[in-house]
């Protein structure tokens, strides 16, 4: 019993609540949800210390015992996820003071921003399906109105199908929650891992399974359900497509890790060799897609599909040192890919475009901003001593160990050709002729970059610092691939 | 019971699918709509129709009925409301920016 696993959920949704009343006050809007936020990542490391030191905690909430209410549970992944989104709250929001214009800022953008995080933060925290769903919804229609927010005619062409697409993949999870119910008899994810154990996992079990997996999927952008992220990722302001690549579709992924590392786990042979194959064609089909573009946001977006492939492939894998290897990922690939978006807005407020050939060799005025990304960049692609090469590495040796060496080899080109787009975006951004004018030289870049630097600090950290977070990362997993403790602490038996 | 409304949840999904596929906005709106029913729906049938007195304290009966799906079917459907809501604005305003409702017409290219 800890009441301080409901402040990560309450205290951004009754903030933002009171914001919607300061309207006509962006300022005040400001500081209120600067330090909301700040509040919360300061919690979220308070709650990760107590479940560390004592375990898993749990809330029931209004006194209804397990399994008849709902829960909360924080275990340390969903603590660890709760940290990660905090950071990348704080950091986009400081991001978006200096970069969202004026009319986006009175319609009600930060009430939205931390609706949004309230959901996230449910998400992660919750002990029951339906719940999930729930947070699921909350988080989306915050994303529905951020992605659209401004109203421009590609953003609102691009949502109307993000929307759709959204609502579809909701009402599936709808019907996988009415054949688990009408089967377990209960929607508490720690009874119904118990109940599917008894069971023994075939026959419809095994096809929930699988709708589960298109839900989460379609949420979280793996093969083949991808094709509607890139466009509606490029219409946003920078500052919100990083907080929505940096978190939305680790959602899906989230709940993917969680529901197949507690529910379904009797088949993996079946299930999990499904994801291995999902995850194989979500890195090179992503891949391909980032290769084959010339845009600084797109190249990003494409990126996320490959990288959510790896976090896959970690799951797929199902040994201890792949799921640390994906959960390592996972945190290296929030902060880093939030940081290269935010990147790419502030090249975009420099030049005024996101397109890779109206741009040339930003270098010369802005020194730190191209060095700072480049940081960024070789850190996605994997390069030692940054912390892409280290959960990388902890992913393709568990596969060398299991014998799979395929899906490895193509990880491996997939790699590469992260390598590849990378540098493709410094050469054509950074390096070549200026091609600048007068004002475009002498813009501050200060401001836009002080919000970034945590990020790169802590990818640089990430990867330093790799041995004591390896060995967190290795207790994460150790007690994901353990559902007894997980369903022994919410149902106390 | 059960079978006639497998049957009738089935129709339903089809009739959306196809609504969902059509060309023009309002279409698929009315399909994500008739989807959302359908869901709803198939999470009353599967948790089992009403076999027994209501669940209230002093009722005498061998059997109670379930009152969780109704509860999560509420839940579902304020949310598919106001989603539905939004999306009704969101269709209206594309309408008036693009002065079409033909989705084919909404393509758009890569890179503009």
């Amino acid at each position: 019993m800890n009441n301080l696993l409901l402040v990560p959920i309450l205290l951004p949704f009754i903030v933002g609540t009171i914001l919607i009343f300061f309207k006509a006050y962006p300022r005040v809007q400001r500081w209120i949800s600067a330090l909301t936020t700040l509040v919360m990542l300061v919690v979220s490391f308070y709650i990760t210390y107590i479940i560390y030191t004592d375990g898993i905690q749990t809330i029931e909430l209004s006194g209804w015992v397990p399994p008849f209410g709902i829960v909360l549970v924080g275990d340390l992944f969903s603590s660890l996820m709760v940290i990660l989104s905090s950071i990348v709250g704080v950091v986009c929001l400081f991001f978006a003071f200096q970069t969202i214009s004026q009319e986006r800022e009175k319609f009600y953008f930060y009430p939205l921003y931390l609706f949004l995080l309230t959901g996230v933060h449910g998400a992660f925290l919750t002990g029951d399906l339906f719940n999930l769903f729930v947070f699921f919804e909350v988080m989306l229609i915050a994303s529905y109105v951020l992605i659209v927010h401004g109203g421009t005619k590609y953003q609102l062409r691009e949502s109307f199908k993000y929307v759709v697409i959204n609502v579809f993949a909701s009402m599936f999870f709808i019907v996988g929650i009415a054949y688990i119910y009408g089967i377990t008899g209960t929607l508490n994810m720690a009874d119904i891992a118990v109940k599917v154990a008894e069971l023994e996992q075939t026959g419809v079990l095994n096809a929930i399974a699988i709708l589960f997996l298109i839900v989460f999927g379609m949420k979280g952008a793996l093969f083949p359900l991808y094709f509607w992220l890139p466009n509606s990722y490029y219409g946003p302001p920078s500052a919100i497509a990083a907080l929505f690549g940096g978190l939305l579709t680790k959602v899906g992924i989230y709940a993917i890790i969680r529901t197949f590392t507690l529910i379904f786990v009797h088949d993996p042979g079946f299930t999990h060799n499904i994801i291995l194959f999902l995850a194989g064609g979500t890195m090179f089909f992503g891949v391909l897609g980032a290769v084959s573009q010339f845009d600084f946001k797109r190249i990003l977006s494409y990126h996320i599909i490959s990288q959510v492939g790896y976090m896959a492939l970690g799951l797929g894998l199902f040994t201890p040192l792949a799921l640390a290897g994906a959960i390592y990922y996972i945190a290296h690939h929030i902060i880093v890919k939030a940081a290269l978006f935010l990147f790419c807005g502030a090249t975009e407020k420099i030049t005024g475009t996101t397109d890779l050939k109206k741009m040339s060799g930003l270098l010369k005025s802005y020194p730190a901003l191209g060095w700072l990304f480049l940081v960024s960049a070789i850190s996605l692609a994997g390069i030692p001593p940054l912390s892409g090469f280290f959960s990388k590495f902890a992913l393709i040796l568990s596969g060398i160990q299991e014998e799979r060496y395929f899906i490895i080899f193509i990880s491996l080109i997939v790699g590469l050709l992260t390598l590849f787009s990378m540098m493709k975006i410094f050469i054509y951004v950074f390096w070549g002729e200026e091609t600048l004018k007068g004002e475009e030289k002498k813009k501050p870049i200060l401001p836009l970059l002080l919000p970034i630097l945590p990020l790169v600090a802590l990818t640089v950290i990430l990867g330093i610092a790799a041995e004591p977070i390896f060995s967190f990362s290795m207790e994460v997993a150790e007690q994901l691939l353990d559902p007894s403790i997980y369903i022994n602490s919410v149902l106390k038996e | 019971m059960e079978i006639l409304m497998i049957l009738l949840i089935g129709i339903i999904f089809s009739v959306s699918t196809y609504l969902i596929l059509t060309n023009s906005l309002l279409r698929v709106i009315l399909g994500i709509i008739m989807l959302s029913h359908g869901a709803h729906l198939l999470l009353l049938t599967l948790s089992g129709l009403k076999e027994g007195a209501p669940p209230l304290l002093g009722e005498d009966a061998g059997l109670y009925a379930d009152p969780l799906p109704q509860a999560l079917i509420l839940t579902a459907i304020v949310i598919s409301f106001g989603v539905t809501a939004f999306l009704l604005v969101l269709a209206y305003r594309t309408y008036k920016s693009h002065q079409t409702d033909k989705l084919d017409k909404l393509r758009g290219h890569a890179d503009e």
